[in-house]
């Protein structure tokens, strides 16, 4: 540790003289350095224009001296970042970004050692076009959508009328307390006190993430904390600017008209930001569509137009930060579905990286910045009343706002919530960057606001900081825990989406997922269709990649575990650390049998015995296996009406089509068995076994293995023998649906041209009634011009033709269509 | 619709629908309503084909399911009060509130909610969610592009996870076990009908 640091010190030192030694009255790069300044340099490679003639090394600084600078405290901060997290204890208790602060009031003090003058400031400039971009749209290409949009509400309120009622609390009290004296004199009326207020009064993203990323709070609390800070932004730019344009024009011009134009730019910055974002959204979707062949620029467009989005806004004067957010948010799900792969983990990385430098740099610089006498005009009783009322006024805030949004909201915040919340209101880069830019001939007292908002910001991410993640674990307040579900919890939490769903619709309520259900019918129909890509063709490959996979991995293990044991009953439970043996050992043979079979007949084009492929699954069959079920899951497991997008579901973006394709599976399986069991209580057949028969029926055609599909054919000759009158039809289409699954092995691969060979529907089909249905009706298989589709190839093809041919005959009338009341096809 | 008659009496035993399941009067009127519309042949009870015929139901693979958990024990029809005392499961649970220590266990606990949910599975109400059980659930959740390889790998595998015992089946407990991390209170709920 001590040697690292002295390295580090070494390294600074060595910039540090370099700066010195370079012109200081430069600042630290980016915002000035076009390339004008050092044309008398630019020459350069080859042949310099020296009048010693060619030399063949010459040391040319000024040359590179603004990247390389900006490049040596990039390595510097990224160093740091390095030997922080070489010592677990101290990481554990101090968060990062106090660390960075105190490393940057060092380096600082460094840099003023050496060259006597502030060289190196986080000017608003470099910090809002670089730095917090990247930290923003990370922030919103990662938002955990359903979270962020199930409490907007909530968090517009924080964000919206807290962060109001803060900014004109603190500057209103502040200016209460100037005017009765305590803080000696001031150049500074209400105008200036209530701009101050402004900038300070909103919570900052940068160090809300840097900190409450450690604390692992629950995911309520912290995506209410940290899309209050996000979406304030909107009303930190208009207050700000709304006083910023009153203090120029002087208290005594401001006219009503001027404050109703302040409330109109509120709406104007905010809802034009988020437009803004949301067209760039859609425009990055839209090109990602058609980035197939360029792969390897493919994540640039991702950043590129993102930033775009950010730059845009901020020409027009709208809330940037606003727009950065909702382009992240509202292309992540298109982005992902569209560009492959391994753009989606370059894009990813890419973007952690970016973001975690901007926030190490943003804090490094926080810290770099307080050294400078220049600035600093103490006022003590400023400094701690700001102190004292942005923290109260926060806390009566929340507790007043949280009282108001309990009545509405299905998960309370309790106290401890709130005093989570309160204490979570971290002030940071942002307000220091606002302050800075403030112009000292309008502002007077701005290297007041200037010293007290760094205080400030120091207070908050340093005290509030260090002292949050004991209070969070002495509040006992719940957790998050960053793990990937369990597949008992994804397989349950999927049916209680079901069962949620499914209950709302017996008590008639329209749930608080209405707007969701809306909003996700309106994506399934316009967006999905125009901004994705063409996902039928895309669905059907994972499918099979998939199917493949899981087969290959099923014949490996058989081979390899089996020659090993000489049994197998081993195959699942081998590896695992749970000593549980599951007895597989009557039904593994006919597994691999059916699963070789059908990898051959039923998918002849991917059969691809390719070793090398086999040889890298062997390494890792069993965690490739989990990957694979809950790949399975997440990709086939039908969706909760409402629920479309999961919180940990990135990836796996049901293409449209699936919807309707599920909703009619689901309502052939449900009517299938409420036919069933309608018969068997009719005919006093013992229901449960019945169903469960019925049940493994449903699942039993599709393993092909023809044995064992023959006996449970037989068995059901026998049942349709024993009562023959009403189910006779009934059986035999049964009979027909299980042929399907037999001949064809996966209905995936039964293509549409086996439907066109014939159209002809049977006569007493194309009569659609919608009347409650009668009991002869029950006892028909509803058919939906749907469930024909699948019928229809295996009576062209399977031995049910005889059997389906026969039922036919008997039925003296025609059954008639049977659907439920308002059901939505 | 709406609940315009604002007497309780129109609501048979509102009172003690009331105190069993916690709902408020305006949430028994709202449910009657509900009640009466589906109970499609007026005659105070509900059947299953009342609950049948609503079509969200049949496009939601458990529909069926959730109709059977209306019907426990073999019943034919329910009355307003049983159709409550399901629907309360799903009420909010108000963790803040004090509870009697004698008094029972409410409708809308963690404990409830859990087990509304494991009967859901074990058909055969042997307390035990059987591989077989959990086939037949997974079945009515995926698609049809799932082969049955594949899902009886995730069967046996969701089951290694929970089985404590080693039995081959999820318990009860080892149900709730392997959803303790899970927030059921907020999973479970249903925010209107608070």
């Amino acid at each position: 540790m001590e040697r690292a640091l002295s390295i580090l010190y070494f390294v600074v030192l060595l910039n540090a003289t370099l700066a010195g030694a370079s012109d200081s009255s430069k600042p630290d790069g980016h915002g000035s350095d076009s390339s004008g300044g050092h044309n008398s340099h630019d020459s350069g490679h080859g042949e310099g224009h020296s009048p010693d003639g060619l030399q063949i090394v010459s040391f040319k600084w000024h040359h590179v001296e603004a990247p390389y600078i900006i490049a040596v405290w990039i390595l510097v901060a990224s160093l740091a970042k390095i030997v922080f997290h070489m010592s677990h204890k101290v990481t554990n208790v101090v968060p990062e970004s106090a660390l960075l602060i105190f490393l940057g009031l060092l380096l600082g003090g460094v840099v003023w050692g050496a060259d006597h003058s502030a060289s190196f400031t986080l000017t608003p400039t470099i910090f809002f076009f670089y730095l917090l971009p990247p930290i923003v749209l990370d922030a919103g290409y990662f938002m955990p959508n359903r979270l962020f949009f199930g409490n907007l509400g909530t968090i517009l309120m924080y964000a919206v009328i807290g962060t109001v009622w803060n900014a004109a609390l603190t500057g209103l009290s502040l200016y209460g307390v100037f005017l009765t004296g305590i803080m000696g004199p001031l150049q500074a009326g209400l105008l200036d006190f209530l701009l101050f207020g402004s900038l300070i009064a909103a919570v900052d993203p940068v160090a809300v993430l840097a900190v409450f990323e450690e604390v692992h709070v629950n995911d309520v609390l912290f995506i209410i904390v940290f899309g209050e800070s996000l979406l304030n932004d909107a009303v930190t730019v208009v207050l700000y600017n709304v006083f910023d344009s009153f203090v120029a024009i002087g208290g005594e011009n401001v006219t009503g008209v001027d404050c109703v134009k302040g409330i109109v730019s509120f709406f104007v910055v905010s809802i034009g930001g988020t437009l803004i974002g949301i067209i760039f959204a859609l425009l990055l979707s839209f090109v990602t569509r058609f980035t197939k062949h360029v792969r390897i620029i493919e994540p640039g467009f991702v950043f590129i137009i993102s930033y775009l989005s950010y730059l845009t806004s901020e020409m027009l004067s709208l809330s940037a930060i606003l727009a950065i957010t909702f382009a992240g948010v509202c292309c992540q799900k298109y982005v992902n579905a569209n560009i492959n792969e391994q753009s989606v983990t370059t894009v990813r990385y890419t973007m952690k990286m970016l973001a975690s430098g901007s926030e190490t740099i943003v804090f490094m610089f926080l810290g770099i910045s307080a050294v400078d006498p220049n600035i600093w005009t103490w006022n003590t009783a400023f400094i701690l009343l700001t102190l004292v009322f942005i923290s109260v006024y926060r806390v009566i805030g929340v507790v007043i706002q949280t009282w108001l949004l309990n009545r509405y909201r299905m998960v309370q915040l309790e106290i401890i919530d709130q005093v989570v919340m309160s204490y979570g209101g971290l002030r940071g880069a942002v307000a220091f960057a606002l302050v800075a830019l403030l112009d000292p001939e309008k502002v007077k007292e701005r290297n007041l606001f200037v010293s007290t908002t760094i205080i400030v910001v120091y207070f908050t991410v340093i005290f509030q900081g260090l002292t949050i993640k004991p209070l969070v674990s002495w509040l006992k307040v719940k957790r998050s825990e960053h793990r990937d579900p369990l597949l008992n919890e994804k397989l349950h939490g999927r049916a209680f989406d079901h069962i949620l769903s499914a209950i709302e619709d017996i008590s008639g309520q329209i749930g608080h997922n209405y707007m969701r259900d809306k909003w996700a019918k309106f994506e399934r129909r316009f967006l999905s269709k125009l901004l994705m890509r063409r996902s039928a063709q895309k669905s059907r490959d994972q499918i099979l990649n998939v199917f493949h996979e899981l087969n290959i991995k099923d014949a490996i293990s058989y081979v390899a575990e089996g020659e090993r044991r000489g049994s197998l009953a081993f195959i699942r439970s081998a590896s695992t650390d749970q000593l549980v043996n599951v007895d597989f050992s009557t039904q593994r043979p006919s597994i691999v049998d059916a699963s070789v079979s059908a990898l051959l007949r039923g998918n002849p084009s991917s059969v691809c015995l390719d070793m090398q492929a086999i040889e890298e699954k062997r390494k890792s069959v069993r965690d490739k296996e989990d990957t694979l079920s809950h790949h399975v899951l997440q990709q086939y497991l039908y969706k909760p009406r409402h629920q479309t997008r999961h919180k940990y579901s990135r990836h796996a973006i049901t293409p449209n089509t699936e919807d309707n394709k599920q909703e009619k599976e689901i309502f052939r399986r449900t009517m299938k068995k409420r036919l069933e069991s309608f018969k068997s209580t009719k005919l006093g057949v013992n229901y449960s076994k019945k169903s469960i028969k019925n049940y493994k029926k449903d699942c039993m055609p599709r393993k092909v293995n023809p044995e064992y599909s023959d006996i449970e054919e037989a068995h059901e000759h026998e049942v349709a023998h024993q009562d023959i009158g009403i189910s006779f039809i009934a059986s035999a289409t049964r009979q027909a649906l299980a042929e399907t699954y037999n001949g064809i092995d996966n209905p995936t691969f039964i293509s549409d041209e086996n439907v066109m060979v014939r159209p002809a529907i049977p006569p007493w089909l194309s009569n659609e009634d919608t009347v409650v249905p009668s009991q002869r009706a029950r006892v028909q298989i509803p058919w939906s011009p749907n469930n024909f589709r699948r019928l229809t190839p295996l009576r062209l093809s399977t031995r049910s033709v005889d059997s389906f041919q026969m039922a036919d005959g008997p039925v003296p009338e025609h059954p008639r269509m049977t659907l439920p009341e308002g059901t939505h096809l | 619709m709406g609940a315009t008659g604002s007497a309780v009496s129109r609501v048979p035993g509102a009172d003690e629908i009331q105190k069993e399941t916690g709902f408020s009067s305006a949430h028994i009127y709202r449910l009657y309503d509900r009640f009466q519309v589906l109970d499609k042949d007026d005659n105070g009870v509900l059947s299953r084909r009342d609950l049948q015929s609503i079509g969200e139901l049949a496009v939601n693979p458990l529909g069926d399911r959730i109709i059977d958990a209306f019907f426990p024990n073999g019943v034919e029809t329910i009355d307003f009060r049983s159709f409550v005392r399901i629907l309360a499961h799903f009420r909010p649970t108000e963790e803040n509130r004090q509870r009697e220590p004698n008094a029972s266990e409410p409708l809308n606990s963690r404990n409830s909610k859990l087990k509304f949910a494991f009967q859901l599975y074990d058909q055969d109400k042997d307390g035990k969610i059987s591989r077989a059980e959990l086939l037949q659930v997974l079945r009515m959740m995926v698609g049809v592009e799932v082969t049955d390889e594949q899902l009886e790998s995730i069967a046996d595998r969701t089951i290694q996870e929970a089985d404590l015992d080693g039995d081959g089946t999820i318990s009860f407990e080892e149900f709730k076990k392997s959803l303790e991390k899970v927030n059921i209170e907020q999973k479970m709920s249903i925010r209107f009908l608070r």
